[in-house]
C-alpha cells in the first residue's frame, strides 16, 4: 500500500490506537497467568495517555478521514481529551474497589477502553451513519459493565433496565436518523443542513426526524423526559461504574447533541430551539427538586446529573458560538466535580462494606477533615457558589443564554440553581455539624490523588481560567 | 392501485408504534420486551429501504445492513444480561424488575 493511502488515516490514529490496543490487552487478559486485571488496568489508562498524547499532536485544523464521516476539528479535540481523562479516571477509580470486593475481572478495563472508543467514534462523526455506530459502540459496552457484578441481584437489574431503555432509546435515534435521510436524502451532517435550508414539503417529515432524534440524544444524556433509567441505573451499577457513567458518556452525548443541532441543523435553528429549551426547563426543575428527599448519594448524584445536564443544555438552547462555548466549558467543570464527588463515594467504606447513605456522612468534618473540605467544596462548587469553578460553569451558559436573548431561560436556570443548593447544602450540614458517626477507611491512594487535583481545580479555577475558557472558545467557534 | 413510499412509510410507522408500544404495555416477559426492540429496528430498516429505493440512492441499503449488524450484537448482549439477572432473580417476568423504584 503506498503511504498517500496510510496518510488518510492520520486523524483516525487515536481511535486506531485504542481500539488495537483494547484488542491487544484482552489477549494479555487472557493468556497471562496468575493475576492479569492489575497490570490491563494500568495498561489501559497508559494507553488512553497515548491515544491523549497522539490526539493533541495531530496536524491542527480540520482534518477529515473516511470520505467526510469521521471529522477532527477542534471541538472534537476538545471533547475528546475530556472523555479519556473521564475514563481514566473511572479505570484508576475501580482499582482498590475491585480489590476490596473481589471483582477482580481484567474485562472491566477493556470494556471501557471500547466504550471509549465509541465515545471517540462519536464525538468525530460528521454522518448519521458513523454517529449510529460510535453511539452503539459506546453504549454495548455501558450494558456490560453496569451489569458487571454478576452475582448482584441489583447490578444485573441495573444492566437489564439500562440495556431495555438505552436500546430503546438507540431505536428511537434510528428512527428519526432514517426520516432525516428520507427527507433530505443524505445522510451527511453538511449536506443534511443545506437540504434542509431549502425547506419546502418536506420539512414536516424533517421535523418528525429531528424530535425522535432529539428523544434519542435526551436519552443518552439523560434529560428530562428521557431520564427515568438515571436513578436506577446509578443506584444499582457498582460505584466505580456510576462514576464513569457520569462522567465521559455524559461528555460524548452532549457533544453528539451539539454537532448534530449546529451542523446538521443550523438554518431551522428555531425549530429545534424549542425544544431544547423545554429539556433544559424540565431537566434543571426535575433535577432541582426530585433530589430534595434522596437519602442515597448515588440516586441523589444521578438526579444532581440530570441537572446539570440540564444547564449544560441552556447554552445549546442559544445556538451561538457563546452558547456551545458555555456547554463546553460547563461540561469540562461538570466532570471535574463529579470525579471528585464520587472518589469520595468510594471511599465510604467500614469493615462492614460499603455504605451509600447520606447521613454516613455524619461529622464527617471531624474524622476525615482532609475529605470533608475537599467534598464541601465541591459540592459548593456543584451548586455554584462563587468563586468555584461551578459559578464559571453556570456563569457562562447563563451569559449565553441572556446574549441570545432567552430571558425566562436564564431565570429558570437561577431559580434552579438555588433550589438546587438547598441538597447539597443539607450534605455540607450533615458532614460538619452532625454528631459523627464511625469513620472510615483510609482513602486509597489514587482517590485521594484523584480528590485533591478535582478539588484544587475547583477551587482555583477563578484564579486563571483564561486557559480553558479561551481553548473553549475556539473549539466552539470550529464547529460555525 | 400502485404501492408507492407512502405505504412503506406507514407500515414502518405502525411497526414502530407496536414496538414501543410492545415496551411499555408489556407487563408479562422481558423476551417480548426485546422482541419489541427488534421490531423498532426492522420499522426503521423498512423506512431506509424504502427511502433508499424511492431516492434511488444507495446510502439508505447501506445504513439498513449496518443497522442489521449492530442489531444482531444489540441482541446477543440483552440475552446475556437477561441471564445474568434470571440466575440471580430466578424470574424475568417485567413486574418482578423492582429492587430500585425509579
Amino acid at each position: 500500500m503506498d503511504t498517500a493511502h496510510l496518510a488518510r488515516l492520520i486523524p483516525v490514529l487515536p481511535e486506531i490506537v485504542l481500539g488495537v490496543g483494547a484488542a491487544a490487552l484482552l489477549m494479555l487478559g487472557v493468556f497471562q497467568s496468575g493475576r492479569p486485571w492489575r497490570m490491563v488496568d494500568y495498561a489501559a489508562i497508559a494507553l488512553l495517555a497515548v491515544a491523549a498524547i497522539i490526539l493533541v499532536l495531530l496536524p491542527a485544523g480540520k482534518l477529515t478521514g473516511f470520505g467526510g464521516s469521521f471529522i477532527v476539528d477542534d471541538f472534537a479535540r476538545f471533547l475528546k481529551i475530556l472523555a479519556l481523562l473521564g475514563s481514566a479516571a473511572a479505570i484508576a477509580m475501580s482499582l482498590d474497589y475491585a480489590e476490596h470486593v473481589r471483582q477482580q475481572r481484567f474485562e472491566y478495563s477493556v470494556l471501557i477502553l471500547l466504550s471509549t472508543l465509541g465515545m471517540m467514534m462519536l464525538i468525530s462523526a460528521a454522518d448519521l451513519i458513523a454517529l449510529y455506530l460510535g453511539l452503539e459502540l459506546m453504549s454495548l459496552p455501558l450494558y456490560v459493565v453496569a451489569a458487571s457484578h454478576r452475582d448482584s441481584l441489583r447490578s444485573t437489574e441495573a444492566g437489564l433496565k439500562y440495556f431495555v431503555l438505552g436500546a430503546l432509546s438507540s431505536g428511537m435515534l434510528l428512527y428519526g436518523a432514517s426520516l432525516t435521510y428520507g427527507f433530505t436524502g443524505t445522510v451527511g451532517f453538511a449536506s443534511i443542513a443545506h437540504a434542509a435550508g431549502q425547506g419546502g414539503p418536506a420539512a414536516i417529515g424533517l421535523i418528525f426526524g429531528i424530535v425522535f432524534l432529539f428523544a434519542g440524544f435526551c436519552f443518552k444524556v439523560s434529560a428530562v423526559p428521557f431520564h427515568m433509567w438515571t436513578p436506577d441505573v446509578y443506584e444499582g451499577a457498582p460505584t466505580p461504574v456510576t462514576a464513569f457513567f457520569a462522567a465521559a458518556p455524559k461528555v460524548a452525548g452532549i457533544a453528539m447533541f451539539v454537532r448534530v443541532a449546529v451542523m446538521a441543523f443550523p438554518g431551522i435553528t428555531s425549530e429545534w430551539q424549542q425544544i431544547v429549551v423545554f429539556v433544559s426547563i424540565a431537566s434543571m426543575a426535575l433535577g432541582a427538586f426530585a433530589a430534595i428527599g434522596q437519602r442515597n448519594i448515588k440516586r441523589l448524584m444521578a438526579y444532581s446529573s440530570i441537572g446539570h445536564m440540564g444547564f449544560a443544555l441552556i447554552g445549546l438552547a442559544a445556538g451561538t458560538p457563546e452558547g456551545v462555548q458555555g456547554v463546553l466549558v460547563y461540561m469540562a467543570i461538570y466532570i471535574t466535580m463529579t470525579l471528585g464527588v464520587f472518589a469520595v463515594i468510594l471511599s465510604m467504606r467500614r469493615h462492614s462494606g460499603m455504605v451509600e447513605s447520606i447521613d454516613q456522612l455524619a461529622g464527617l468534618a471531624r474524622t476525615h477533615p482532609a475529605t470533608a473540605f475537599f467534598l464541601a467544596m465541591l459540592l459548593f462548587s456543584m451548586a455554584g457558589i462563587p468563586p468555584l469553578a461551578g459559578f464559571f460553569a453556570k456563569f457562562y451558559v447563563f451569559l449565553a443564554a441572556i446574549k441570545a436573548g432567552l430571558y425566562v431561560l436564564a431565570v429558570i436556570g437561577v431559580l434552579a440553581s438555588v433550589v438546587g443548593a438547598y441538597y447539597y447544602l443539607a450534605i455540607v450540614k450533615t458532614m460538619y455539624f452532625d454528631e459523627p458517626a464511625e469513620g472510615f477507611y483510609n482513602m486509597p491512594y489514587e482517590l485521594r490523588v484523584l480528590l485533591a487535583i478535582c478539588g484544587l481545580f475547583n477551587i482555583l479555577f477563578f484564579v486563571y481560567p483564561g486557559p480553558l475558557v479561551g481553548v473553549a472558545s475556539a473549539a466552539a467557534h470550529s464547529l460555525f | 392501485m400502485s404501492i408507492g413510499l407512502g405505504h412503506y412509510l406507514a407500515v414502518a410507522a405502525i411497526l414502530f408504534t407496536l414496538g414501543i408500544f410492545g415496551i411499555f404495555l408489556n407487563r408479562k416477559n422481558v423476551i417480548v420486551i426485546l422482541m419489541s426492540i427488534e421490531l423498532i429496528l426492522l420499522a426503521v430498516n423498512i423506512n431506509l429501504v424504502a427511502f433508499s429505493s424511492f431516492l434511488g440512492d444507495i446510502v439508505g441499503q447501506v445504513y439498513a445492513l449496518i443497522v442489521l449488524t449492530v442489531a444482531a450484537a444489540e441482541a446477543a448482549i440483552g440475552l446475556a444480561i437477561l441471564v445474568a439477572y434470571f440466575r440471580n432473580r430466578g424470574s424475568i417476568a417485567v413486574e418482578d424488575i423492582n429492587l430500585m423504584k425509579g
